[in-house]
Parts: structure tokens; sequence; C-alpha cells
């Protein structure tokens, strides 16, 4: 059951990242890459990780993607539309080699050499996460408290940058 | 090959290529954006699969937290680069990014 709904998963990503990158119009592309960040998120559930698929239906497919048609919306040049550069070829090289690099590392090595992990918060298979992942992120010893309060203080000062970044100083 | 870790980054490293040459190969300056929200989309599922997969019938939970400090830089990135390619945009009226080249030796 969970294998054939990742396949008909991997195939919608693998199918609309590629057509982000191919599609002439940059609008579609958008919408494409929303659709992919959805899809991303049915990927976490299959994966027992339901609070991250909220995250990413909430944050990806919804701010993200709300901003990036935003941004396309007021820098959108129709004659030009969204094409290649002169490295089409050299980057398509570099890719297939990255990715020949990665599936042969994938694929050699052996990953069932961890027993157990005593820093890591551990949780059965098939309950939802989200208790558990509180746990992780504010436990007093194994927590990650300091990263949490870095990371809220990191997007303040984006928040900050992107509006002196827009302002009109004239 | 049993179905498992493998699959999933196998998946992975699929959507990175794909991002990877877009970020390489595009002019359109939100393009290249976009192409590298699906490079981190990819290693977010790397690691959720880790989490899932790592241990045999249980979680570890420190692969989704990652996951979730990834997502947290990649709004706060898309916030900022948005903004950058719009300030850019108002001051030549393009977003290509051949011709953004002020800083070109």
């Amino acid at each position: 059951m969970i294998e054939l709904a990742f396949w008909i998963l991997a195939l919608i990503v693998v199918g609309t990242a590629a057509a982000v990158v191919l599609l002439r119009d940059i609008f579609r592309a958008a919408l494409l890459l929303i659709l992919c960040f959805f899809t991303v998120a049915g990927i976490y559930i299959t994966l027992n990780a339901d609070f991250l698929a909220a995250v990413q239906v909430l944050i990806y497919a919804g701010a993200i993607g709300v901003l990036l048609i935003f941004a396309i919306m007021l820098t959108r040049n129709l004659k030009e539309g969204n094409p290649f550069n002169r490295l089409k070829l050299p980057a398509l090289i570099v890719a297939l080699l990255f990715l020949a690099t990665v599936i042969g590392v994938v694929v050699s090595t052996n990953w069932a050499t961890v027993t157990g992990v005593s820093q890591a918060v551990e949780m059965p298979v098939d309950q939802p996460t989200t208790g558990y992942i509180a746990t992780a992120l504010f436990d007093q010893s194994k927590g990650f408290v300091l990263p949490f309060e870095i990371a809220s203080v990191l997007l303040l000062a984006a928040l900050i940058g992107a509006i002196v970044l827009v302002q009109d100083r004239s | 090959m049993h179905f498992g870790l493998e699959h999933y980054l196998i998946l992975s490293a699929v959507m990175f290529s794909i991002g990877l040459y877009g970020a390489l190969a595009k002019r359109n300056a939100v393009a290249i954006l976009m192409c590298i929200e699906i490079m981190l989309n990819a290693v977010n599922i790397a690691l959720v699969a880790f989490s899932r997969y790592l241990v045999p019938n249980a979680v570890l939970l420190t692969g989704q937290v990652f996951a979730i400090f990834i997502i947290t830089v990649a709004a706060a990135e898309a916030a900022v680069g948005l903004a950058i390619i719009i300030a850019i945009y108002r001051s030549r009226q393009s977003v290509d990014v051949e011709q953004a080249d002020l800083m070109k030796g």
C-alpha cells in the first residue's frame, strides 16, 4: 500500500520538478512547483511524518508559493519567458554526473549498520508525531532549544531585511 | 531490492539533480530561486527518510527536527531572495541574471 503510494507520488514529484525546469512559461512553472510541494507533503505522510506534511502544505505550498507568484507578477517579462542560458549543456553534464555519483553511493552502501542512537528521541511507527517532535525540540537534555531561538531571530532579521530591500527610497 | 530507505534516497537524488540543473542553466532569477526550493525539498525528503528507516521499527525524531529547521531557513531565504530580485528589477527593468553583472571584474 505505502509502496504503491510512494511510486505514484514519486512519479508526480519528478514530473512536476522536471516541468518546472523545462517549461517556457514561468507562471505555469510556479503553479507546477506548488503541485510539487503538495506531493512532497504526501511523501512525508508515507514516511510517518504527519506534522511535517502539515508544515509543508502551510509554509511551502501556502506561503512560499504565494510569495513566488507575487514576485513573478511584479517582475514578469512576457517576451523573455523562462529561457536557458549558455550553460545548458555543461549544467546538464554536471547534474547527471552528480546524480550518477549519489545513486552509486546509495546503492553500494549498507545502511543497516545503526542499531540505536542514545542521543536521539525515538518513537514507535504509525503514531502521531506532534508530541514526540515537541519533546525532540524542547527536551532539557536532548532538545534543540538554542537553535530554535536562533531560527526565530533569523526569521525576524529576514523579515526586516526584506522590508528594507523593497521599500521605495525616492 | 527491498522497499525502504534506498528508494527515498534515490528519489531525493533525482529531485536534487533536477533542481541543480535548473539552478545552473536558467536565466530568470525567479526560476533559479524556484529550482533552489526544489533542491531544499529534496534534502528534506532524504532527512525524513533517514529518520524513518535508519533504525528498523522506530522513528528517530532528529531528522524531522532538522527538516523543520530547513523549512524555516528556506522561508527566510525565499523572502530575502525575492526582495533582492524585486530590487534588481526596479533598478534594471530585468530579472535576467546575465545582465546583473555589476560586480564582474
